[in-house]
């Protein structure tokens, strides 16, 4: 089986393609070293608007990951999506990484995709561990609003607070959850209240406490909404998804 | 809501004073009204599934043609507690979980009676972690544990006839098995707390499992 050739085999290898057009055809790249290799031009587009916001890249396996300062992540990410040279149409996900090492910082990750240009882009900035430096990233909800659930996540399992999020509560885990954040290296496999504590937390929840706002608010009318819901409402949130 | 044995019967033949007690003794026709009535119940169950992983996969597989639950007049899935006999818990149950399967159980009529399907839902199975319930039987009362990952079709379905037969075992006279068993009013949980932490301590290589960073 013959894979598709490029046209001119001496066009860069992030060339705009135009689908449609026969011979334009993205291949599935072949030889990739593990290490090394061409970055993603956006790198050093990124370094000639930002300078020394940016810090060190690296390819593995043909991916390419950038470093960026901790509070300039949303200014970066906006920057990426909205320039037409740049165009990260998409978000793919929002995650952190904690080594099971007392030095090594806590590195949060943003994962995005350009579809016009079919570029993939990791973004990475580093908490560090000393205690001082507060466990918070601005958010990119206003970039891309797929953001939401996302660093919702990131919180809930991480404890990372996206500052500028409209919403940021838990939710995977339920809200009184109250034993910290499960994947953090400091966290027991087991959680770290004893069985029969967990039951007791997890029965005192009210199952019928978790319907849309308009039935909340209707709850709240009758005057038997627990307490959060009433705290959340009280909040102004907005009736409806 | 353990095994109920028949009540004690036995004559002393050692003495020449035979002793008859005609309060304990139960009649012709209390028995057969048991039976009638337990038989009824016995092949008429049905079921509230709560599927919440791949048992839930092979309770359908049960359900479907090849094994054929209506054959235990089961083919009735009832998805509404209110009119529900059995609550077979298929899967694992995260806490998040445990207030609605008991309000779910809470629901149902009398009489109810509970098949915990598979090793997560009656162990946590492998799950040992902080967020699955290590046993069902820690919210709620368990009739038959069903082991298996997940059990074959013919697992649950011998599941479900060791409760046909304990549902035939029923007595009128037994007022204790129509009882609902009530949680502790302080905890809320329908075992002493110390033996639940006893019942869930990791064994084996798991105790690994609670160490937390350097």
């Amino acid at each position: 089986m013959s894979s598709p050739v490029r046209k001119d085999p001496a066009a860069p290898a992030f060339a705009i393609v135009n689908a449609g057009q026969p011979g334009d055809r993205p291949a599935t790249p072949k030889k990739v070293p593990h290490k090394g290799g061409a970055a993603n031009p956006s790198v050093e587009a990124l370094r000639a608007k930002f300078g020394s916001v940016i810090g060190r890249h690296e390819v593995m396996w043909g991916d390419t990951t950038v470093f960026v300062e901790r509070t300039k992540v949303a200014e970066v990410c906006a920057w990426l999506q909205s320039d037409p040279t740049q165009s990260y149409e998409y978000l793919s996900d929002v995650t952190a990484v904690e080594y099971r090492d007392h030095v090594r910082p806590i590195e949060v990750v943003w994962h995005i995709r350009s579809i016009k240009f079919r570029r993939f882009l990791r973004i990475k900035c580093e908490i560090p561990k000393d205690g001082k430096t507060p466990l918070e990233v601005p958010s990119v909800w206003p970039v891309w609003k797929g953001a939401d659930w996302l660093e919702r996540e990131c919180y809930d399992m991480f404890g990372i607070k996206f500052a500028g999020h409209p919403d940021l509560r838990r939710i995977l885990l339920w809200e009184d959850f109250k034993e910290g954040f499960p994947l953090r290296k400091d966290f027991p496999m087991r959680g770290r209240f004893s069985r029969s504590e967990q039951l007791k937390n997890a029965l005192a929840a009210d199952p019928e406490a978790r319907y849309s706002m308009e039935e909340i608010s209707i709850a709240d009318a009758y005057g038997d909404l627990p307490l959060d819901m009433r705290k959340r409402l009280a909040g102004g949130e907005k009736v409806g998804e | 809501m353990g095994l109920i044995t028949r009540p004690d019967q036995s004559v002393q033949t050692g003495s020449k004073a035979v002793s008859f007690n005609p309060v304990a003794q139960e009649g012709w026709v209390t028995t057969r009204l048991d039976f009638l009535v337990n038989w009824g119940r016995a092949n008429s169950l049905w079921p509230m599934p709560f599927g919440t992983a791949c048992c839930a996969i092979e309770f359908m597989a049960s359900a479907a043609s090849h094994f054929d639950l209506a054959r235990f007049g089961m083919e009735r899935m009832s998805f509404s507690p209110r009119q529900a006999d059995v609550l077979i818990c298929a899967g694992r149950v995260p806490f998040k979980l445990a207030p609605v399967i008991r309000r779910i159980y809470q629901q149902m009529p009398q009489p109810k009676w509970v098949i915990s399907m598979g090793a997560c839902a009656s162990t946590g199975g492998m799950f040992d972690s902080y967020a699955v319930v290590q046993g069902i039987d820690t919210i709620i009362p368990v009739d038959v544990y069903v082991p298996g990952c997940p059990p074959r079709p013919e697992g649950l379905i011998y599941g479900i006839m060791m409760l046909q037969r304990k549902i035939m075992d029923e007595r009128m006279s037994n007022t204790a098995i129509r009882d609902e068993m009530t949680p502790d009013p302080t905890s809320q949980l329908y075992i002493p707390p110390s033996r639940i932490d006893e019942l869930s301590e990791p064994f084996g290589n798991s105790v690994h499992q609670t160490r937390s960073a350097p």
